[in-house]
């Protein structure tokens, strides 16, 4: 529904204010971004290949993929009961939680590396109930993993729940009044209208946990092969003056950061067409 | 509130049986003890360890109070350069039809998908002493990477889009009506800004920079890669905690975290404060429009 004010318009400053758009998002974003391609032009093959196919490259892929999906997934199946919680339920306290969900977005993140990895230490507050069982967290992969789930907590939540409120609670009192029960009624009612929602959370939450840095560098304990996720071994290149490495490896991190932009662009192209629909 | 709509009716059709409720209730409490409150009643119990003296002591030491002058000052410049980006881009994009806008949201949204480490060596690799334009400013005695000039580029970026982000959609639902008939009327380009387009979406501006400040104040990772860690010179809070944590000193770590948790907390209030008033002037112009098509 385009609105025809825009044809004819009397408003000023669309020069000015386009025109300052775009030179301060050339400035702040499109030259330092470009650097870091103009870098890799610069690289040979074989450089570049060493970088991002060596054995400790490897095995830091293999840790930063498989904690942000796990993380993403725990997300998944928590952060929907929170959001049903919150929208379906009424409880005590219920305004509180509501408002801390997005603690993970306000929260620094070395402030939550600290403090993660203090409760999971073996003497930690809740380290210590899992040591006697053999659970190692911090310094662990599975310390990783706890830090990839508290950075993607909101994702999975803030998705949701606009969409469950929206959601017409017609469909479910028609379901029921055909004879649908409870469990059909979610399962083939309200579950598809929520796919799109959900997918899109999951997909944000592996996003920002594939990319962290400072929750991570603490609980992890940073071996290499061993608990070094992919932005820390960026960082140890760095710190090493291994530009090129770096480069390459942060050039194949863009890449796949950017697929799943497109991806999350077109999840919330298909959903809104099927909202409308 | 008497405008605020009630919760709706119980639809006996849409309850979930009470043992279903109460246990995905109680899960859903105990996720959020587990990965929310245990961690900040941990930030100030690790904080207050020593002593309340010890506590105050951490956060007068000298060099925790250069951090924090420089996490006020990085925040002092980042903040309001994105919130002014945020007016002007949200201005040409929400009141104006160009070919190439989509592509241009999509520009602006490319910090966030970029992982901090990857944002501050963007800077390290542009101005570094080795780049060609870091070994200008060398040169000229011009300190950019490893300085403080370097941590106010990282967190610019980092919180490029967020004010942006947050004025784009209340712009377009507020609609130009106003604005017109003010010019209409006879009014300039900077009066109308001021008295009508301003006081319009103030509480979205408001919204954009609360957002954008938590997020410059609390930036760790972009600006680790370009501070160079000189003690008591380049560290912004983030930083301090973990130059203190690395030398054992918990409770000063914990100590410097509270107060970055506390912002975080004043944030979180702040923001909820202002989604109320932020929310229902987008509602009132969808009733309008309903109205309007009515």
């Amino acid at each position: 529904m385009a609105t025809n004010t825009k044809r004819n318009n009397v408003l000023p400053g669309f020069g000015l204010t386009l025109g300052f758009t775009l030179a301060y998002l050339g400035i702040v974003v499109l030259i330092p971004i470009s650097t870091i391609f103009f870098k890799t032009f610069t690289l040979t093959w074989p450089q570049f290949w060493a970088a991002v196919a060596s054995p400790r490259t490897i095995a830091a892929y293999r840790l930063s993929f498989g904690a942000s999906i796990a993380g993403a997934l725990v997300n998944s199946v928590f952060g929907f009961i929170v959001a049903w919680s919150l929208v379906r339920y009424e409880f005590p306290g219920k305004s509180l939680i509501d408002v801390m969900v997005d603690l993970p977005f306000a929260l620094p993140t070395s402030v939550a590396g600290i403090t993660l990895t203090a409760i999971y230490a073996g003497n930690g507050w809740i380290g210590r109930y899992l040591a006697p069982l053999g659970i190692k967290v911090a310094y662990a992969p599975l310390g990783v993993a706890v830090a990839l789930t508290f950075v993607g907590l909101p994702f999975v939540v803030r998705t949701i729940q606009p969409v469950l409120e929206d959601l017409d609670q017609e469909y479910e009192e028609a379901a029921a009044t055909l004879g649908a029960s409870r469990l059909q009624t979610f399962v083939l009612v309200i579950a598809p209208a929520l796919i799109p929602a959900l997918l899109t959370g999951f997909a944000l939450a592996f996003a920002r946990a594939l990319g962290e840095y400072g929750s991570v560098v603490f609980i992890s304990g940073n071996m290499p092969m061993h608990t070094e996720v992919v932005p820390l071994l960026i960082m140890s290149k760095l710190e090493q003056f291994d530009y090129a490495g770096a480069t390459a490896i942060a050039v194949v991190m863009l890449t796949v950061s950017f697929v799943i932009l497109l991806g999350v662009n077109m999840l919330q192209r298909w959903s809104s067409r099927r909202l409308a629909a | 509130m008497a405008g605020q709509p009630q919760r709706e009716p119980k639809r006996p059709g849409t309850a979930d049986p009470p043992m279903v409720r109460i246990a995905l209730i109680a899960i859903a409490l105990a996720f959020l003890a587990l990965f929310l409150f245990i961690p900040v009643i941990a930030v100030f119990a690790e904080a207050l360890q020593k002593g309340i003296g010890a506590y105050f002591a951490a956060i007068a030491d000298p060099e925790a109070r250069a951090a924090i002058r420089l996490t006020l000052m990085t925040a002092a410049i980042a903040v309001p350069l994105n919130v002014t980006f945020g007016i002007a881009a949200s201005w040409a994009i929400a009141r104006f039809d160009f070919p190439g806008k989509q592509t241009l949201l999509t520009l602006i949204d490319i910090p966030f998908s970029v992982s901090p480490v990857i944002s501050g060596m963007l800077f390290v690799l542009l101005l570094g002493v080795r780049a060609p334009l870091g070994g200008f400013l060398a040169a000229h005695g011009i300190k950019v990477i490893f300085a403080e000039p370097g941590i106010v580029l990282a967190t610019i970026f980092v919180t490029f889009p967020l004010a942006a982000r947050e004025l784009i959609p209340i712009m377009q639902a507020v609609g130009s009506e106003e604005e017109e008939a003010a010019i209409v009327l006879g009014a300039g380009g900077w009066q109308m800004f001021f008295r009508v387009t301003l006081p319009n979406v103030k509480w979205g501006l408001l919204y954009g920079l609360v957002l954008c400040n938590a997020r410059a104040m609390g930036e760790f990772g972009a600006v680790s890669v370009v501070s160079g860690h000189i003690r008591g010179h380049t560290n912004t809070m983030p930083l301090y905690v973990e130059i203190l944590y690395n030398d054992y000193q918990f409770a000063a770590a914990f100590a410097v975290s509270s107060l970055l948790t506390l912002l975080a907390i004043a944030t979180l209030i702040a923001k909820r404060f202002l989604e109320r008033r932020v929310v229902p002037a987008k509602q009132e112009q969808d009733n309008l429009a309903v109205k309007v098509a009515a």
